[in-house]
C-alpha cells in the first residue's frame, strides 16, 4: 500500500465507520480529534501506519480489564466467604443467560458456584435460571415468584457461606434505569446481602445489549449511580451490531468490559479483548480508503 | 444530556459574529446540527444523511434565508418532515380469517413474549376467543413464561412440550383453534438473529405453514444503528405487516423507529410501554414519535 493523506475524506470514512458501529457522535469526534492531534492533517503516512494509529487511539479509550484473570475465570484470593457477584441491567439484555454461561465457566475451573434467583418478577424468570442451573450442574437458591428479591439475595449469600461455596452469582430482574423505585431496589438488595457478610457484593456486572444504541450511555450512568458497577458484559455480539457505544461508556465511567456474549449457548461467553473488539468495529473496512 | 432540537437550530443559526442575515453557511451548519441530533437519537447513519439532505432542499426551497423567524420555520420543517416519515396516518391492526392468525417475530429479548401476552389480553377484552401459541422451543422456560402470562390474563395458551418443531406446533395450534371455536391465534416464536440462516429458514417455514393474516416484527426501541439491517432482513424473509416498538417507557430517543420505517416502509402498529400487561400497549402516534426523536 502506498502513502495515504490524513485528509477530510479519511476522517469522513472514519466517522462513518464509528457512527455506524454505535460509537456515538460525541465519542467519534473525540477520537477524530485525537487522531488529528497525533497526525498532522494533510500529512502523508502509510495506510498501515494510519490504521494502526486509529486502532490504538480507540483502544486507549477502553478501560483496562485484567483479561488474564477473566480468561482463567479466577477470583481474587484471600476473600472471606464466597465471592459475590450481582448482575444488573435493563430488560432483556441477557443477564440470566450470561449468569448461566458464567456459572459453567467458573465450575469448569473447579469453583463451587451458587446462583440466586432474585428476579422474582418477570414471568418464569425463576424457572429460566433453574434450567440454567440444571444445565450447568449448579445449585440455585430461590423463594419462588413474587417474593422479595433482597430476601432471595440474602438466602443465596447465606447458602454460599453455609455450603462453603466459592462464588455466589445473584440474578436480578430487568429494570429500566429511569424507574426510580426499581433502581432503589438494587441498593436494598445490596444492603440486605451485607447482613450476611460485609463487603458484598464483590462485583457488580452491568449487562449491556450489544445492539443498543446511545441509550446504553444513560443506562451506564444510572446504574453506576445506583450501585458500584465494577465491570461490563456486552451481549449479542454474534449479530451484526458492533457494540461501539461501550467505548464511550468505558471511557466516561472508567469501567472495564469483562465479558462478551456471542451466542445463546453455554459456551458462548468470552473474555473481552480490546484489540479484537476494535478490529471488529472496522470489520475489514479500511478507513484510509473509501 | 442532548440539547433539544429547536435550541440547537437556534444556536446554529445565530451568526457567530453577529454580522447580518442568515446565509447558506448558516443553513449548512444548521443542517449539520440536525444530522447530529438524529445520529444521537440512533437514527441510522445513511438515513440521517438522506433526511438532512431533503430537509436542506426544503429549507432553501421555502427560502428560509429571508424568513423573519428562520429558527422556527426550520424547526417546523424538520418536525413535519419526521412526522411524515414516521407515517402520517395510523395503520390499524386488523387480522382477518377464521381463525385469524398472527405471527410474532424478532431478535432475542426484544419483547415478543411479553407483547404476545399483552395482545392476548387486548383481543380478549375485545370479546375475541384468543389462543396464544408457545412456539419458542429453544429459550429455557419460554413455554412457562407464556403460560404464566396466559394465566395472568385468563387467555388460553397452546403448548406441546415434547414437540421441538415450531412449524408443526403452529400448524397443530391452528387446527386446535378451529376445533375449539377460537377466533384468533397469536404465535410467539423464539428470538433469532437476522444472520442466522437456519433460524430465519425456520420462521419462514412457520409463516408458510400458517399463512398469517398479520406478521408483526417486534423491535426494542433502544436499538442502535443495526436496526435497519435487522429489519430489512426480517422483512425480506417474512414481508411483515407491521412493527411493534417496545420499552418506550425508558428514556430512549428511539431513532431506530424512524430508520426502520424509512427503510422497510412498514407501519408501526403498536408501542409497548411497560413490563406489566395492563395499559401498556398503545396505538402509535407518528407526531409524538417524531417529537421524541428530536427531543422536543
Ligand atoms: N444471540 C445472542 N442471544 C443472546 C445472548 N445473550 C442472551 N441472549 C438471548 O437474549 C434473550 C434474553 O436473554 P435473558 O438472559 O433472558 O435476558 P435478561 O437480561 O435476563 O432478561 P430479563 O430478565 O427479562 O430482563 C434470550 O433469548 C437469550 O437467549 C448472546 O450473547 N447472543
Ligand atoms: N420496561 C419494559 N420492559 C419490557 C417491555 N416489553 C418487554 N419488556 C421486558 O423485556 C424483557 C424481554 O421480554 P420478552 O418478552 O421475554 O422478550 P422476547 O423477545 O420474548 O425474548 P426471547 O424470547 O428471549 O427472544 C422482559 O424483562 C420483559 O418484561 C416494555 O415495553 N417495557
Ligand atoms: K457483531
Ligand atoms: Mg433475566
Ligand atoms: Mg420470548
Amino acid at each position: 500500500a502506498g502513502k495515504s493523506k490524513v485528509d477530510d475524506e479519511v476522517l469522513d470514512n472514519l466517522e462513518e465507520i464509528l457512527v455506524t458501529s454505535d460509537v456515538g457522535v460525541e465519542t467519534t469526534l473525540k477520537i477524530i480529534d485525537r487522531i488529528e492531534a497525533r497526525v498532522a492533517k494533510d500529512k502523508y503516512v502509510s495506510a498501515t501506519e494510519l490504521n494502526k494509529i486509529l486502532h490504538e487511539e480507540i483502544a486507549s479509550l477502553l478501560d483496562e480489564n485484567k483479561s488474564e484473570d477473566v480468561e482463567g475465570y479466577t477470583i481474587p484470593e484471600g476473600i472471606e466467604g464466597p465471592y459475590v457477584i450481582l448482575v444488573v441491567g435493563v430488560n432483556g439484555v441477557g443477564k440470566t443467560t450470561t449468569i448461566g454461561k458464567l456459572s459453567a465457566k467458573f465450575k469448569s475451573k473447579g469453583y463451587k458456584v451458587v446462583l440466586g434467583a432474585a428476579d422474582t418478577f418477570r414471568a418464569a424468570a425463576v424457572d429460566q435460571l433453574k434450567l440454567w442451573g440444571e444445565r450447568t450442574g449448579v445449585d440455585v437458591v430461590s423463594k419462588g415468584m413474587n417474593t422479595d428479591p433482597s430476601a432471595v439475595a440474602f438466602d443465596a449469600v447465606k447458602r454460599g457461606v453455609e455450603t462453603n461455596a466459592d462464588i455466589v452469582i445473584v440474578d436480578t430482574a430487568g429494570r429500566l434505569h429511569n424507574k426510580v423505585n426499581l433502581m432503589n431496589e438494587l441498593s436494598k438488595i445490596k444492603r440486605v446481602m451485607q447482613k450476611v457478610t460485609a463487603d458484598v457484593p464483590h462485583e457488580v456486572i452491568l449487562v449491556l445489549d450489544g445492539s443498543t444504541g446511545q441509550n446504553a450511555v444513560n443506562q451506564a450512568r444510572e446504574f453506576t449511580k445506583a450501585t458500584e458497577v465494577t465491570g461490563l458484559a456486552i451481549t449479542k455480539l454474534d449479530g451484526t451490531a458492533k457494540g461501539g457505544v461501550v467505548i464511550g461508556i468505558s471511557d466516561e465511567f472508567k469501567i472495564p468490559v469483562k465479558y462478551i456474549g456471542v451466542g445463546e449457548g453455554v459456551e458462548h461467553l468470552q473474555a473481552f479483548r480490546k484489540m479484537e473488539f476494535v478490529e471488529s468495529l472496522f470489520g475489514g473496512r479500511d478507513a484510509t480508503k473509501s | 444530556m442532548f440539547d433539544n432540537l429547536s435550541n440547537r437550530i437556534d444556536r446554529a443559526l445565530k451568526n457567530i459574529k453577529g454580522e447580518g442575515s442568515i446565509s447558506e453557511i448558516n443553513v449548512a451548519s444548521t443542517v449539520k446540527e440536525i444530522r447530529r441530533a438524529l445520529l444521537e437519537a440512533d437514527v441510522n447513519f445513511k438515513v440521517a444523511k438522506e433526511i438532512t439532505n431533503e430537509i436542506r432542499e426544503q429549507a432553501l426551497g421555502q427560502n428560509i434565508l429571508i424568513d423573519v423567524k428562520p429558527g422556527q420555520l426550520f424547526t417546523k420543517i424538520v418536525s413535519d418532515k419526521l412526522t411524515e416519515l414516521m407515517g402520517s396516518e395510523m395503520v390499524p391492526f386488523t387480522p382477518t380469517g377464521n381463525p385469524a392468525t398472527v405471527l410474532i417475530a424478532g431478535l432475542q429479548g426484544s419483547g415478543k413474549t411479553t407483547f404476545t401476552g399483552k395482545l392476548g389480553l387486548r383481543l380478549k377484552k375485545q370479546g375475541k376467543q384468543v389462543l396464544l401459541v408457545a412456539a419458542d422451543v429453544y429459550r429455557p422456560a419460554a413455554i412457562d413464561q407464556l403460560e404464566t402470562l396466559g394465566e395472568q390474563t385468563g387467555v388460553e395458551v397452546y403448548t406441546e412440550r415434547e414437540n421441538k418443531n415450531p412449524v408443526s406446533i403452529a400448524e397443530n395450534a391452528v387446527k386446535y383453534a378451529k376445533e375449539n371455536g377460537k377466533s384468533i391465534v397469536v404465535v410467539d416464536t423464539a428470538g433469532r438473529l437476522a444472520i442466522d440462516e437456519q433460524m430465519m429458514d425456520e420462521i419462514e417455514a412457520v409463516k408458510k405453514a400458517i399463512n398469517p393474516s398479520e406478521t408483526l416484527f417486534v423491535v426494542d426501541s433502544m436499538t442502535g444503528q443495526d436496526a435497519v439491517n435487522t429489519a430489512k432482513t426480517f422483512n425480506d424473509r417474512l414481508d411483515f405487516d407491521g412493527v411493534v416498538l417496545t420499552k418506550l417507557d425508558g428514556d430512549t430517543r428511539g431513532g431506530a423507529a424512524l430508520s426502520i420505517r424509512r427503510v422497510v416502509e412498514k407501519p408501526i402498529k403498536f408501542i409497548s410501554t411497560g413490563e406489566k400487561l395492563e395499559n401498556t400497549l398503545d396505538e402509535f402516534y407518528p407526531e409524538r414519535m417524531a417529537q421524541r426523536i428530536l427531543g422536543m
